[in-house]
């Protein structure tokens, strides 16, 4: 899907897969090192100021913006599901896929560091759904999204959800190429979230103010909540639902559909 | 963590330049920061203390010429420096902005190469 310059390391000769009860070993060799000058040696020497002014950033938004492209000229809507760990992505998209997998053909990315067990929750019939564990990366990037869409075999897929990695903070600045960025908040977080966490709440389309059917018993005040929404977030939609009693989640699964009429 | 990431794809602009230049070494390498950037200065520093050696890199000087955050008020039209956060109120009028001006730079301003 894209053509990309490694700068890291490749492994020294050909390595062939591993079988049942074999070991392979992997050696990411040097590259072929030239020799230097002792570092910092520059005395007397003139040098040559190049003015650069290219933004560091570039690499995601680059393959971000052909995700994007590829997203569009497939027929997919791609949705980017953000929040801390525990609001409940998962459940949310376990219970929307039970909704709309028989009208609507959807796939399913998600993201984690470790364990496939998202993966495991929402799997369907319909539905092909692959899980990416990233090791340490705290944020899926466009270039972990590009690969795994790669992976979903569904010629006539319309809705591809992306279940991101639970983290409030590093998802905001990495544009996956999705269509819509939906940020959940829980009725057990605490009201003040959406100050805490501006750059994510302010890059959402959508926000999912979920498990209403708790927020009596936390003492979760909405107005409030609702308040700090509309000061970091004007920009989002809001809808409040329970994704365990149901309450509130026929308007998000018509919010869905409508992405495709 | 956040930082590494920013100094790989740094190094990998740089180290395009020194091509691009047919240079050999890279004395100095500055970088454009903006305080809303979200960027530690010292989680940067060590990333490229980590990066740096056994490149075309080694012992180049990191400078980072940081950007204030300004804001725009769009009530009264003036521009004024939103140092922390971002609920900016305009300090002549009161309203809150989101319009930020400069601050979110990210940037490889230019090399020093030799």
């Amino acid at each position: 899907m894209h053509m990309h310059h490694h700068h890291g390391k490749t492994p020294t000769g050909p390595v062939a897969p591993a079988k049942p009860g074999d070991l392979v070993v992997i050696d990411l060799g040097d590259d072929e090192r030239p020799t230097y000058p002792p570092p910092g040696d520059f005395g007397g020497v003139q040098f040559q100021q190049v003015e650069v002014n290219l933004p560091l950033l570039g690499e995601n938004q680059r393959l971000a913006t052909e995700n994007r492209a590829h997203f569009q000229a497939h027929g997919v809507k791609a949705v980017n599901l953000v929040s801390g760990p525990g609001a409940g992505k998962t459940t949310l998209l376990a219970r929307t896929l039970q909704a709309l997998a028989e009208e609507i053909p959807c796939g399913v990315l998600v993201g984690d560091l470790e364990t496939d067990a998202d993966a495991r929750r929402l799997r369907h019939p319909k539905v092909p759904v692959a899980q990416i564990t990233t090791g340490s990366a705290c944020h899926l990037d466009a270039h972990m999204v590009g690969h795994g869409f790669e992976a979903l075999d569904s010629p006539g897929m319309r809705l591809l959800f992306i279940e991101n990695v639970g983290n409030l903070v590093c998802p905001a600045e990495f544009d996956l190429g999705e269509s819509v960025r939906v940020g959940l908040f829980s009725c057990t977080d605490g009201e003040d979230k959406p100050l805490k966490y501006p750059p994510l709440y302010k890059s959402v389309h959508v926000v999912l103010l979920t498990k209403t059917d708790l927020a009596e018993a936390a003492g979760f005040d909405r107005a409030l909540a609702r308040e700090n929404l509309a000061k970091i977030a004007p920009q989002a939609r809001v809808f409040e639902l329970s994704s365990k009693t149901g309450e509130g989640f026929e308007a998000w699964l018509d919010f869905l559909r409508g992405l495709l009429a | 963590m956040h930082e590494l990431g920013i100094a790989q794809s740094a190094l990998g602009l740089v180290l395009d330049q020194l091509r691009a230049h047919a240079a050999t070494r890279v004395a100095g390498i500055t970088l454009r920061i903006g305080s809303l950037a979200g960027v530690d200065e010292e989680s940067l520093r060590f990333a490229f203390s980590t990066l740096l050696p056994g490149t075309a890199a080694e012992g180049a000087q990191v400078t980072i010429e940081a950007v204030e955050a300004r804001a725009h008020c769009a009530a009264c039209g003036i521009e004024f420096p939103a140092s922390d956060g971002f609920l900016f109120a305009c300090p002549q009028c009161g309203e809150f902005s989101g319009d930020v001006r400069q601050g979110r730079e990210l940037d490889l301003a230019r090399v020093e190469l030799v």
